[in-house]
């Protein structure tokens, strides 16, 4: 009976894990087919390994222009999400002003709609800014519909930190910058790292902002790149294949490294909100 | 957030010259804090706030973003939605999406947690693999099934074909084509709400399940009296999280289908995209995005006043 459930158990997490992993692993394989072979062909191993589709790809400027843009505008994004919305965190568990509650609610008003409710706004108001087709025309709102729950992770960490931190600083005569810098930063760092990882992986896979926003080839990031090539590709399966597979590996090779830290990131919103 | 009074509380207590410096620093205070949250402000304001409110401004013109909008055609833009049938079987779409993001993604997610909370080294691997969709791009995930479905190519077309059937096209019937993007949501998400109920039941103490155990109580009864109550703030948050995502799709919807074929799969965001975005039909378009506001407040407070809000 105990071995039997084991078993099922088991058994049971395979299937799942087949599930996930099937598509994934018959992609990544796929690449090295030729369109043949994958026809008659897709689940095994190819008979000869063909390459010339991931070289060609690997060779092409697009795959390494889309993916520099990638690394540009969440490179954007994290930095500016990190020290602004630091900043309001800081304020909103710190300092005891005026009309703090309001602007506290003001903020978490954005947790409860996504972009797309405002997208079309967006871009007439980023167009009107001068801002269309440029980094900055993304990253801008991109961290603005993220600073909701970046400000509320943050507060709630700064909030915790003893009040003893602060007298003693004043007692040195240290103002409130100072405070924030050489104080609660430095004990911030896990944090800091999950809103860091949160907001980079939003901004790593985000597809509507910048599918609105942008409307040069050369300032696409992977995802918009990717849209492009499956469709001139149409048919060509093996060239998408592998194309596919070269734009995941960042990801996938960041996620094995940093898991812990991944997980806690994307799910810490739902975990502490 | 209680916050103390920023303003002088004894007025006994001090004399007028103490209290006009507490004022002053009240005030000081005041500027300080001013300065650490413009940024946020000012960005929140600009690109958040005012595109929200300017949807609803726009919604009543016809207008294609060019100059000002002038041609006033009051409720005219909501009217012709409401009686669009792409819209009307869009938002049937999407209430597919958040039906079976709850009816079957979340047991399965729940049924796994379970099965990999307890630790140990095989379990750590199940839930990496599990989780691993999540942090592949959505765009991706979308590209990678649609060769999986495709009729020529695709893994089903192959079983088809290998158990002796007609391979079928599933993304070219309109018919078939809705229910490879829910299977694509599930495979996506799973792992992320697994995640929420991982770390939930990892909180438990295994004090209270073996104090049932030995209450004799049997694997149900401990499930259903003593894990699940436990369980019910993260499953809570986790529902929250699934019906917000799922009103919200958009990125999967592209890559598979496109909205099609024959305009049968869209979602209410890919209707939006393809109607409002791409044929600069900014007024239509925003009167979509109104209604997709209203829907994610109105259930975020409905959801809120009733459920969050209720005592563990």
């Amino acid at each position: 009976m105990r071995d039997e459930s084991l078993l099922l158990r088991h058994l049971s997490l395979l299937l799942v894990a087949g599930f996930v992993l099937v598509p994934l692993v018959t992609v990544a394989i796929g690449g090295f087919k030729t369109m043949g072979e994958l026809r008659v062909n897709p689940f095994g191993l190819p008979e000869s390994w063909f390459p010339d589709n991931y070289l060609s790809s690997l060779f092409s400027q697009r795959l390494w222009l889309s993916l520099g843009n990638s690394v540009l505008l969440a490179l954007g994004t994290v930095v500016l999400t990190l020290i602004v919305s630091t900043m309001a965190a800081f304020a909103f568990a710190q300092i005891h002003f005026l009309g703090k509650k309001l602007l506290f609610s003001y903020f978490l008003m954005g947790l409860l709609f996504p972009a797309a409710t405002a997208i079309l706004p967006l871009f007439i108001r980023v167009r009107n800014l001068g801002l269309l087709d440029t980094y900055w025309g993304v990253i801008l709102p991109q961290t603005a519909f993220g600073l909701g729950m970046a400000i509320l992770l943050l507060w709630g960490f700064f909030r915790q930190l003893p009040e003893a931190l602060w007298d003693a600083a004043t007692i040195d005569g240290c103002g409130y910058a100072r405070f924030l810098w050489h104080v609660v930063l430095p004990l911030s760092r896990p944090i800091l790292a999950t809103v860091a990882v949160f907001s980079l992986v939003h901004s790593w896979n985000s597809y509507l902002l910048p599918l609105t926003l942008l409307n040069s080839s050369r300032s696409y990031p992977w995802t918009l790149t990717i849209m492009d090539f499956a469709g001139e590709y149409s048919t060509d399966w093996p060239m998408i294949l592998a194309f596919i597979t070269l734009t995941l590996v960042p990801a996938v090779v960041f996620f094995l490294v940093a898991q812990k830290q991944i997980v806690a990131g994307l799910t810490s919103g739902a975990v502490k909100g | 957030m209680s916050g103390a009074s920023t303003l002088p509380a004894g007025v006994a207590l001090g004399t007028a010259e103490r209290r006009r410096g507490r004022r002053r620093a009240a005030l000081s205070r005041t500027a300080t804090a001013g300065g650490f949250l413009l940024p946020a402000t000012l960005l929140f304001t600009l690109f958040v706030v005012l595109p929200v409110v300017e949807a609803a401004w726009y919604s009543f013109y016809r207008w294609n973003g060019y100059g000002t909008p002038t041609n006033w055609v009051g409720w005219r833009n909501y009217e012709l939605l409401f009686s669009n049938a792409v819209f009307a079987s869009a938002a049937t779409n999407t209430m597919m999406v958040v039906a079976v993001s709850l009816l079957l993604q979340l047991p399965l997610a729940l049924w796994l947690a379970m099965l990999v909370a307890r630790g140990g080294r095989g379990s750590t691997i199940f839930r990496t693999i599990f989780f691993l969709p999540y942090v592949l791009g959505e765009v991706a995930a979308g590209l990678i099934w649609r060769f999986i479905f495709d009729g020529n190519v695709g893994l089903i077309a192959a079983a088809a074909r290998a158990l002796g059937f007609e391979p079928p096209f599933l993304l070219a019937d309109p018919d078939m084509a809705i229910y490879t993007i829910l299977a694509v949501v599930v495979w996506k998400y799973f792992g992320f709400h697994m995640m929420i109920y991982v770390a939930g039941l990892q909180d438990i103490p295994r004090e209270l399940k073996e104090a049932a155990a030995i209450d004799g109580a049997s694997r149900w009864q401990s499930f259903r009296y003593v894990i699940l109550p436990m369980l019910w703030p993260a499953i809570r948050i986790s529902i929250f999280f699934s019906v917000v995502g799922s009103l919200q799709l958009f990125d999967v919807v592209m890559p598979l289908t496109g909205g099609g074929p024959s305009n049968a799969t869209h979602t209410v965001v890919s209707f939006q995209y393809t109607f409002g975005i791409t044929r600069m039909n900014i007024g239509f378009g925003s009167a979509v995005g109104v209604v997709l506001f209203l829907a994610c407040v109105g259930f975020t407070l409905i959801y809120r006043r009733f459920v969050l809000r209720e005592r563990d």
